[in-house]
Order: structure tokens, then sequence, then C-alpha cells
């Protein structure tokens, strides 16, 4: 169990990663290495190239501008775990930290290096879903921003060219006061979940809803939102009937089968969890006065 | 070729200036370049948090960093926790006097892991301790006397803070 032998490379700036990778074949970018590194201790990989940004400028940071938290791609999870701004401004992601692989795993992993492993079951990913975050990418042609529906190319693949990367993630912020919720099953805590799912919820004076996300992870080659519940929820009264009903419609879902899960488990644990989801939300509608 | 490179790093207060395989992890650095044999490997792919060290004071997997990505860090490993060579930190104290350790296999990273928790949480409840060490497995002790050290140590540092 030892990495195969490649070159290393540390650039400093973000241009000297973009002029590394438009010159280097088959490099592999390192970011918190707590997904590469055992990928390279199994051999699972096997790069010619290992370019580290650990030691690039200007990519770790957590600020508020223009109604969206901006973090750059190398912050931390732990730090974003800590950070008041993110506690007070996107609680679903705060939440959803918690059940991101442990305290010695969160100090390294980075939001940047959990978006583009892309794992289907990723609380960060799915938190991204949830929010309709917005990915800066750098590259030889400069930078580009992607929407994240558009970042998932399949399995595991985000929509990124092999002489790309992440530099910043932008996370547009609901309403204060804005209800949420961030729940997954596990067999284990810190496992990848089997099926994880995420709701933000906005209502009037009159409790009516005005704007709701629900995002369901773990079920397909990417988390997902359930638009059709976004839908139904439109305008109404929430009811734990109404979250009931609404979320049986995962059952219908395309899942994944694997040695963790059959399908139809699957299917159950999204309906179940969505429905939970979207009632602790519920509760926490208006409380973010008191945050 | 950059296969090699000479790092300069601290560990547990001492310089080290070293030429490394680019790919060698930083736990192999620890226990074949400087013979420090307490931090254990078990898994080799960050399950199992035998390993844990503390990079900048920050606990971390040293079987998923590499030894060049260290230079100019300060690691602490469980041979650099305990004030001199006759005292044993309180934490250690404490896992001797609770039963924390039978086969002793995954007590560094265990201690390494607690050192940072104490330090961020000096007056946790059982269950943050728990959820603090799952990271780490021990197949012996069945968890029930680490976490006892753990919370008699946070008393113990409350009242005289090391």
């Amino acid at each position: 169990m030892k990495p195969p032998p490649f070159e290393y490379h540390d650039p400093r700036t973000e241009a000297e990663v973009v002029g590394l990778l438009a010159r280097l074949d088959n490099a592999k970018l390192l970011a918190g290495g707590q997904s590469l590194m055992p990928m390279l201790n199994m051999r699972y990989v096997l790069p010619d190239h290992v370019v580290d940004l650990n030691r690039v400028e200007g990519l770790s940071y957590i600020r508020e501008a223009g109604g969206a938290l901006e973090i750059g791609a190398m912050t931390r999870q732990r730090d974003l775990e800590f950070s008041d701004l993110v506690r007070r401004r996107c609680p679903l992601m705060h939440e959803a930290l918690a059940h991101v692989g442990h305290r010695q795993t969160r100090n390294r992993g980075t939001i940047g290096g959990s978006l583009c492993h892309l794992d289907p079951a990723a609380e960060l990913v799915a938190v991204a879903t949830a929010c309709d975050a917005v990915v800066t990418v750098a590259g030889p042609n400069g930078r580009r921003d992607l929407p994240f529906a558009e970042f998932p190319a399949g399995f595991m693949m985000p929509s990124i060219a092999p002489d790309e990367f992440i530099i910043a993630v932008r996370i547009p912020l609901w309403a204060a006061g804005h209800g949420h919720a961030f729940v997954e099953f596990a067999r284990r805590h810190g496992d990848f979940a089997i099926v994880s799912a995420a709701a933000m919820l906005e209502a009037d004076g009159g409790g009516h809803i005005t704007r709701a996300s629900v995002t369901v992870g773990g079920v397909a080659v990417a988390p997902q939102r359930m638009r059709d519940i976004e839908a139904g929820l439109a305008g109404q009264t929430p009811s734990p009937h109404l979250f009931r009903e609404l979320c049986e419609s995962c059952r219908k879902l395309e899942a994944l089968e694997d040695i963790h899960a059959p399908a139809a488990y699957r299917q159950h644990l999204a309906a179940v969890l969505s429905r939970r989801a979207l009632e602790t939300a519920h509760t926490r509608l208006g409380s973010g006065a008191r945050r | 070729m950059t296969r090699k490179r000479t790092i300069a790093l601290t560990v547990n207060g001492r310089r080290y200036d070293k030429e490394v395989e680019v790919r060698l992890t930083l736990a192999d650095f620890l226990r074949h370049h400087l013979g420090l044999t307490g931090t254990h490997l078990g898994c080799e792919h960050g399950v199992c948090g035998a390993c844990t060290i503390l990079l900048d004071g920050r606990s971390a997997r040293s079987c998923l960093l590499l030894a060049v990505q260290c230079e100019g860090r300060a690691v602490t490993t469980v041979e650099g926790i305990a004030p001199d060579a006759d005292t044993l930190h309180p934490l250690q104290q404490a896992f001797r006097e609770h039963h924390g350790l039978q086969c002793g296999f995954c007590t560094p990273g265990m201690l390494t892991t607690l050192i940072e928790f104490l330090r961020d949480n000096p007056d946790p409840t059982e269950q943050e301790v728990r959820i603090a060490i799952s990271g780490n497995l021990c197949r012996c002790t069945g968890y029930q006397g680490i976490v006892a050290a753990a919370l008699a140590a946070a008393k113990r540092m409350q009242a005289a803070p090391v």
C-alpha cells in the first residue's frame, strides 16, 4: 500500500497550475488528499504527475458578496464547519458538514476536492445541488462559471476538461429565517451516506410556501433536485400529509443498485428522508432571527 | 527528475532535513526515516485512524499526506505529547488509569485526536467524545475505557491546564 512513482509539482499561482495542466499528460490534482491519497495508496490511479494545490495562493477563503457565499476551492471542510458566516447564512451546509467523514479528514478535505471527486452520496455535492451553486473554473482560456446543475457529466465525472480546475464555489443565499434540514442514512458515522436528503423552505406571512428546494443524494449517479416535490409545495400550507404524499414520488426514481443497498431500498430511503428533511425544515422556518 | 526532494520540517520540536522520494507518505517518513514508530499504520487508506498526527496542531491522517507536503510545517506525533521523558501528558495518564488501552495499536491515533478535540472542546459530553473518536478504530477495549479516560483528562486539564 504505497503510492506508485510519480512526479510532484507544487505550483504557487493559478497561472502556474493552468500552465502545468496544459503541458502535462496524465496529471492528477491533489487537493485535500482524502480521496486521491487512498486511491494512490491502493493504486487505483496511476498518474505520471501529481499537481499539489495546497500551496497555491488565494484559493482558501469564505466571504459574503452579492447575495452569495463565495468559497475558495481549497477551503478546508473544517474551516467551513467552524465558520460563523456559513452557520448563519447557509445553515444547510453547516448541518451537512457534520456528516462529512471525521474530524481528521475534515481538517484536510476541501470543498473543491469534494465537488470534483463527485461521489454520488457526498454531502457537499448534495448541498451544492440544493443551493444552485455556481462553480468557477480556470483553464487555458481563462475563467468560466458553470451552474452546478451542469457540473456532473456522469458517475464521479465532473464536466470540466482535463486542463481545467475549480478555483471557487458561489452559493446563492436564501432569505434570513428560511427553513433548512440535511438528513442522511449511513451504516456508520462518517461513512458516505446510502441516501441523503436536503430541504430548504421559504414562506410568506401566512405560512404559504413561496420557495422550496428538495434534493436527494446517493440514489442516482449524482444528487438530484426533486422538481415535482418543489412544484407541489408552491403556494401550499405545509402539513405532514402533504409532505408524505409528495415525497412518495421518490419511489419512482431510477436508483443505483450495489453491494450497499438494492434500488428499492434507496427509493424507500429517499421517500422517508426527503419527508423528514421537509418536516424539520418546516419547523425551523422563521428561526433565522434567533441564529 | 523531480522524484526526489529535500525537505525541512519540524517534528516534535526538532528540525529535520531529509531527502525523500516525493511519493513517500508522511506516515512512512516518520516511521522509516525518523524511526518514530509510535505512529501506527493500520489500513493505509484513511479509515482506521491509527496514524493520526497533528499537522500545525490539527489532526490529520499521516497515511494520506505526502512527506513533501510537510515542508516547512510542524508535525506532532505521539512521541511528542508528553512534557518530558519522565512525565505523562494528563491524557496519557488518564488512559493508563482508566484502562484506555489494551494492545495499544490505536492509542497513538486516539491520543493525538483527543488532544486536538480537548483543546477545541475542553468540557465535552460523553456523546461528543464518542463522535470525536468515531474516526479511530479500536478492536480491544470497546471504547468504554477510552471515553472514560478522555472525560477524566478533560476534568484534570481544566483544573490544571497543560
